[in-house]
């Protein structure tokens, strides 16, 4: 592949789809320096795939879901990579999976590609395909143990819908690096849940490109961190175009010793993005000593004229006054703690409106409440 | 029969004594007013006896039925049957008043209740206070109006059925209809006759509602005078005034 090199604001240098355009990051680099190396299982250095994640498909009857090989021509067309890792995956996948849906088809359930890691490293790649007003719900639910890194590309032509939601269940041992990139064509909208649960490194990087005016893209994230995990969401929305909106909400609970929560949220409106529209916010519970939480949200505004623009990150510890109040009213103090935490994240799973993924969501997340 | 009985309470915020000795006996039946002026350890009393960590009981005792209670934690205290209904009700994101109502009387009553007749409950309580059904799913005290938080304070007061309950400036801004539906809630909860009141409050204006039986005037710490309703009426006419200067040389 050849070098293609473009240069974007001083959030995003360059993007390429070649690895030799990338150093081997060190640890120090701004884009990795919240990241433990160590534990990537030499993903960063060109490890070779050895292990397997297997996709397993199960589709609404008016979307296709193929297995196709690296030539394919949808494959590679929407995202270039940004770092190492993805550049990696782009040069070593084997085989993706292409989701596509006609033009002004309705899907009329969901379609689940569940990616189960049977062990060791793996590359992957994934690309969704929305033709104009076609309307879907795509979930990549990942489980099992792998040391695994994707790229994954949304295409939402235009007037179409799509929402997705990104599960990350995976066993504890695993270790899973992915960049999730959606092209938004005129009045696209675009909807992502991102649910980090499970696994010992996750670094999930969401990205929204406009390709033309109207495009709506809401990015919402829950995460429940662990003693010694490191779950990490690197957000960017670029608007390049005039009158497009964006709403990011990331909210994140930790608990127990080395428990790791890093967000970036990444906004940067050029100067034809007139008219835009946004605002990230990300939102972390502390529930006991111990754990670190590393949030940077970084707005650059290159235009005069927008019509909202802002940004909020909090992080503190569950509040005394809350539980004192739940426990005045004779809630025992484990339930009071567990009520406050549920609301605190519940208030993001309402926003699914997918009845069977918000109960979903809503359970893996009350069994780790309760682990 | 329930009896909340405060023997020489010395309460201290952040090691400066607030409460300086403070004998009280609420028995079944009783409604005690406490009133004085702002800073003169009401509130504190309040927190205290529900057992807000902020508050540090250094001697003095509170006995519920002749069981302390200093040694329970906020929420044993609650189960034990003391109920305190707050001057600045929290909201607390993402928790539902009818999920909130559940929990607390299934924690209270030591069983759940059946959701049919749980439902109906809070419903009937809802409408016996003026609120609107639709509350039931709004997070807790969540965009609430301050008359509107108080109003959800009297209906877990009645929903809960506490033995002592201590009303913390629950009058405190609330327009003359609110004050008049908050009244008939707490006269509705004393009706039976088994139970407790102790009604902390800066304004003679809900007693005209809540009759009390005995006043206490706090200043300073502790109580300085003690009466009938009759005491009510002269502090509507006097002030505080010669309290807090009682108060200061005590």
């Amino acid at each position: 592949m050849g070098l293609e090199t473009k240069q974007l604001s001083t959030l995003h240098e360059h993007a390429s789809y070649d690895v030799a355009d990338f150093a081997v990051p060190a640890g120090r680099e701004e884009e990795w320096r919240f990241t433990p190396l160590r534990r990537l299982r030499d993903l960063h250095k060109g490890v070779a795939a050895a292990g397997k994640v297997i996709v397993e498909v199960s589709a609404a009857p008016e979307v296709t879901v193929e297995t196709v090989g690296r030539d394919d021509e949808r494959v590679g067309k929407a995202y270039v990579p940004s770092d190492r890792v993805s550049a990696q995956a782009y040069a070593s996948f084997a085989h993706a999976t292409v989701v596509s849906v006609p033009k002004e088809v309705v899907a009329t359930e969901p379609t689940v590609l569940t990616l189960r890691g049977e062990g060791g490293v793996a590359y992957g790649h994934t690309t969704v395909v929305l033709e104009p007003f076609a309307q879907a719900t795509v979930v990549l639910d990942h489980i099992g143990s792998a040391a695994y890194a994707d790229n994954v590309e949304f295409v939402v032509g235009d007037g179409a819908s799509l929402t997705v939601f990104s599960l990350q269940n995976w066993a504890p041992d695993a270790v899973h690096l992915s960049h999730q990139h959606a092209k938004l064509g005129r009045d696209a909208r675009f909807k992502s849940f991102t649910v980090s649960l499970g696994g010992d490194v996750v670094r999930i990087a969401p990205s929204v490109a406009y390709d033309a005016p109207g495009g709506d893209a809401e990015l919402y994230g829950l995460y429940f961190v662990d003693g010694g995990q490191h779950l990490e969401h690197r957000l960017l929305v670029d608007h390049t175009q005039p009158n497009c909106r964006s709403r990011v909400d990331y909210r994140g609970a930790l608990q127990d010793e080395d428990a790791h929560a890093v967000w970036i949220g990444d906004v940067i409106i050029r100067a034809e993005a007139e008219g835009t529209d946004t605002y990230e916010l990300n939102r972390n519970l502390v529930l006991t000593d111990g754990t670190r939480v590393d949030s940077v949200p970084n707005l650059e505004i290159l235009t005069g004229e927008v019509a909202g623009a802002g940004h909020a990150s909090a992080s503190g510890r569950l509040d005394d006054q809350h539980l004192f109040y739940l426990q005045a009213r004779g809630i025992p103090y484990d339930t009071a703690r567990r009520m406050v935490v549920r609301g605190f994240l519940g208030q993001l799973v309402d926003k699914i409106d997918v009845p069977q993924l918000k109960e979903r969501v809503m359970a893996a997340i009350d069994e780790e409440i309760d682990r | 029969m329930a009896t909340l009985e405060i023997r020489d309470l010395h309460v201290s915020v952040e090691d400066k004594e607030i409460l300086r000795g403070v004998d009280l006996s609420v028995k079944a039946g009783e409604t005690h007013a406490i009133m004085g002026p702002n800073g003169s350890g009401k509130s504190t009393l309040a927190y205290a006896i529900a057992g807000h960590p902020k508050y540090t009981v250094t001697s003095g005792e509170v006995l519920l039925d002749g069981e302390s209670v200093l040694d329970m934690a906020v929420d044993e205290r609650a189960r034990a049957g003391l109920f305190l209904a707050m001057q600045y009700p929290v909201e607390v994101p993402g928790v539902s008043v009818s999920n909130f109502l559940r929990t607390a009387v299934t924690a209270v009553r030591g069983e759940a209740p059946k959701l049919r007749e749980f439902s109906k409950e809070m419903r009937s309580a809802m409408a016996e206070l003026q609120i609107d059904p639709a509350f039931a799913q709004r997070n807790l005290n969540e965009g609430f109006s301050g008359g509107e938080k108080k109003r959800h304070e009297i209906l877990q007061l009645e929903m809960l059925k506490p033995k002592v309950a201590v009303l913390d400036e629950t009058d405190s801004g609330l327009d003359i209809d609110a004050l008049k539906i908050v009244s008939e809630g707490v006269n509705r909860f004393r009706s039976g006759g088994e139970t407790g009141v102790l009604l902390i409050t800066h304004y003679t204006r809900i007693l005209r509602y809540v009759k009390p039986d005995f006043v206490h005037v706090f200043a300073a710490g502790r109580v300085v005078e003690e009466g009938g309703p009759e005491l009510a009426e002269l502090l509507e006419n006097e002030g505080y005034e010669r309290f807090t200067k009682a108060g200061a040389s005590a």
